[in-house]
């Protein structure tokens, strides 16, 4: 049973790794039109992302393969109820990807367009979709022993969309700090005052959540039971405030490091509520899929351990490592030449 | 309504992993050399290696990206459209896959990025071993997913409880030979692929009288390239059979359309299954005691026959017959023209010979179309079972999927991934016709010495 609690603990740390680092260039993607308004902006969004993306999107196929090896009954179940949203996600990801790398191959103003549409609606329909779905896990699917009873419609439910519109306020100023961060100039200080409005919009939607939560799902009860759990959400909180304290003094690094923070502990503050549930069911307690009843074999998770504990460190290494190589600024003549390949 | 599901699912996996294998080869074999020819740069400093690199890597992105994304889906799908199997498999199954992800997708992710953007960042060797990592991550991702299809192919290390199978012994996956026969015989042909390529993209250029001894330089590495591993996919091609006449007898017997169970079985050259009268309507050339010899390296041995194999059990003759037959053929046959290559290279006779490039140009297709053979053989002849003896394809499907859901996303998968093989098809062939870029790249060379400390 341990091993099975490590595991509901490195799920936890995968997903919020993933929004953590993917949020960021998801959030980039959401706020290109409205940043880039020159080529050259543009072309300096996609830049300052440009290295990473592919990277940080890493993160959700091994969140996607660690709940496979590690709670198969949790990738069957999630994966196939939600089907349709799941499959848009898959289509976003797939025309973002194309997008960024197809983007400068061609010259023409209509190919330039058209893949600019693919980068933007690419970059919203991951990060709405994945608060919808996560929305509903917390609130619980409708299913029971017969299976499921939903659809992608029974999704959108107030309270998935609240969870979605949370999300997309998430990343689009974590991906705001990031423009900010790595361009310098007009672009940089335009990115930074979008972040600051933008953030008053991530504050509303958290704060509708952390009061809707209590009464939209069952994840108070974890808490109740051990209030000093109450310290994840309080400190979601204060990373959120610090993330505009520090935006507002123009510490732009330390706004991002806020604004990662407020993103893991509200991945957290989900998951505490959570436990020890993966995919609680709405309509009948027994037929929740939990780290007890959906997990691997105990020899299955030792092994699974120890792949985790010998890779993960090794890939934090070189990606920390790929991050500082990149560390400096994007400038315009890195711009140039972004249609080298 | 199960049946319409299994049916969608079926077709849309077929689908999406013959589409997702269509980029696969190329950067599994491509990568190579243009690693090669960058270490070539950095050992000698001869900017033509510099130009071959960038000019063979700038086509080796294009097709990287589609891999990647169409790789995603395959990544979710055993969820989506195949829950049962996940549950009852997950426990043994999803290990590789999540070791893929953690073990290979990042090394492979990060380090393109590295290498895409950091020709100003890093040094010339840093930058060189990035894409060799690449390489490596390449490498090690078709290694993991082929020991999860080998498996599929020939399960062990499980025990059945719990209601499913679980795993207790891991070391007896990570060494299943069938896992690994697989992967190498998937690799070596990717190189194959990206040999032929890269010969025929030069040949093109070569009958244009274009950059040519660029042209000829990338043509005679490629021919040996593609020479070695086409030998070496023989070889490997080889130990397959024998393992699967061992473990999967029936996909054997439909392999050679081989009915009657006997001992000293001959092979035969060609012929055409009867399904309906459990013989083969005709049979040209018969080899004494061949298929024996192919089957278990022994004259003797006892083959199964499909006779002895119950019906439902059998998998569809003819279309695994006939992709064997032709990808064995196929096979041969691009070993002769690599061979035609390097000898033509060698005695310098490239840019004489216009009908030997202009075939080759025409065979840039022929290894694509080789390796889905190769897959239909391997996967189609696994049918009726999703996982050979232990579940059948009809018990893996979601309970909880309905037709229209499967038809809706079928549907939505030959529209997008047939665009985008459009695109990818427009990209690849605009940028191969341009040739390498006259100055190394859009890179100015003022910027590489700025970063590497030197005056412009």
């Amino acid at each position: 049973m341990t091993f099975a609690i490590i595991w509901f603990i490195l799920w936890g740390v995968l997903w919020a790794a993933y929004f953590i680092l993917d949020g960021f260039d998801l959030g980039a993607g959401m706020l290109y039109p409205f940043l880039g308004k020159s080529e050259s902006d543009r072309a300096l969004i996609r830049r300052s992302i440009g290295p990473m993306w592919d990277g940080n999107e890493v993160w959700l196929l091994t969140a996607g393969g660690a709940t496979f090896a590690a709670f198969p009954a949790v990738y069957a179940s999630m994966f196939s109820y939600l089907y349709t949203a799941l499959l848009l996600v898959l289509f976003a990801l797939i025309f973002r990807g194309v997008s960024l790398e197809f983007r400068a191959k061609d010259k023409r103003a209509s190919w330039g367009k058209f893949w600019d549409i693919g980068f933007v609606a690419g970059s919203l329909l991951p990060a709405l979709l994945l608060g919808v779905a996560f929305g509903n896990v917390f609130r619980g699917l409708p299913m029971d022993a017969a299976g499921y009873h939903g659809t992608l419609f029974s999704l959108l439910n107030p309270y998935g969309l609240l969870t979605g519109a949370l999300f997309v306020a998430l990343f689009l100023v974590h991906g705001a700090i990031w423009v900010a961060l790595k361009t310098e100039g007009d672009l940089s200080k335009r990115a930074l005052a979008l972040a600051s409005k933008l953030w008053f919009a991530e504050a509303l939607a958290a704060v509708v959540f952390l009061i809707v939560t209590p009464f939209a799902t069952k994840l108070v009860v974890n808490y109740l039971v051990r209030p000093w759990w109450f310290v994840v959400p309080a400190l979601a909180v204060l990373a959120l405030v610090l993330t505009m304290s520090y935006a507002g003094k123009g510490e732009v690094g330390l706004a991002f490091f806020a604004s990662a923070a407020t993103i893991g502990l509200v991945t957290a503050t989900g998951l505490i509520g959570l436990y020890p549930n993966l995919l609680p069911s709405r309509l009948d307690a027994a037929s929740s899929l939990t780290l007890f009843n959906a997990s691997s074999s105990p020899y299955t998770l030792k092994i699974m351990t120890v792949v985790a504990l010998i890779f993960v460190p090794i890939v934090i290494a070189y990606q920390v490592w790929v991050y500082r190589v990149f560390r400096a600024k994007v400038a315009a003549k890195d711009a140039e030449t972004d249609s080298f390949y | 309504m199960a049946e319409t599901v299994i049916g969608f699912s079926r077709l849309q996996f077929a689908l999406t992993a013959m589409f997702h294998f269509i980029f696969v080869p190329l950067t599994l074999g491509l990568v190579w050399l243009v690693a090669w020819w960058e270490w070539k740069y950095v050992r000698s400093g001869d900017e033509k290696f510099l130009r071959m690199a960038k000019f063979w890597g700038k086509l080796f992105l294009i097709n990287f990206v589609l891999g990647v994304v169409t790789g995603i889906t395959m990544e979710f799908q055993f969820g989506m459209n195949w829950a049962e199997y996940a549950k009852y498999v997950g426990d043994i199954f999803g290990a590789p896959l999540a070791i893929e992800a953690t073990a290979a997708f990042f090394l492979e992710s990060t380090f393109i990025g590295l290498w895409i953007f950091g020709w100003k960042k890093i040094s010339k060797k840093m930058h060189a071993a990035a894409i060799t990592i690449v390489a490596f991550g390449t490498a090690l991702s078709a290694l993991w997913i082929c020991l999860a299809n080998g498996w599929m192919q020939n399960p062990v290390g499980y025990t059945l409880r719990n209601g499913r199978a679980e795993m207790t012994d891991f070391a007896a996956v990570v060494f299943n030979g069938t896992g690994w026969l697989i992967f190498a015989h998937t690799v070596l042909a990717g190189f194959v692929t990206a040999g032929f390529f890269v010969m025929g993209v030069s040949a093109y250029h070569l009958l244009r009288r274009n950059e040519i001894p660029f042209f000829k330089a990338s043509f005679r590495t490629a021919a040996v390239f593609a020479l070695a591993a086409g030998i070496l996919v023989v070889g490997t091609g080889d130990q397959q059979g024998v393992r699967v006449a061992k473990h999967q007898p029936s996909k054997f017997a439909a392999m050679e359309s081989q009915w009657e169970t006997e001992a000293g079985a001959p092979y035969t050259v060609f012929a055409w299954p009867d399904r309906t009268n459990e013989k083969n309507a005709f049979e040209f050339l018969k080899i004494p005691k061949g298929l024996s010899l192919m089957g278990f390296h022994d004259g003797a041995a006892m083959i199964k026959g499909l006779k002895d194999i119950p019906r439902e059990e059998r998998p569809p003759i003819l279309p695994v017959f006939l992709s064997f037959k032709l990808m064995v053929a196929f096979g041969f046959f691009m070993i002769l023209m690599a061979f035609l290559g390097w000898l033509k290279g060698k005695r310098g006779r490239l840019e004489s010979s216009p009908r030997f490039l202009r075939l080759m140009v025409w065979l840039i297709p022929l290894p694509y179309i080789v390796i889905q053979l190769g897959w239909i053989v391997t996967e189609l002849g696994r049918q009726p079972w999703l996982v050979y003896g232990l579940m059948r394809t009809a018990d893996g499907a979601s309970a909880s999927l309905v037709p229209s859901q499967v038809l809706l996303s079928l549907v939505l998968f030959t529209v997008v991934y047939g665009a985008l093989g459009v695109v990818d098809i427009y990209l690849l062939a605009k940028y191969s016709r341009r040739g390498p870029d006259k100055d190394g790249g859009h890179i100015k060379v003022s910027h590489i010495l700025e970063a590497e400390g030197g005056r412009p």
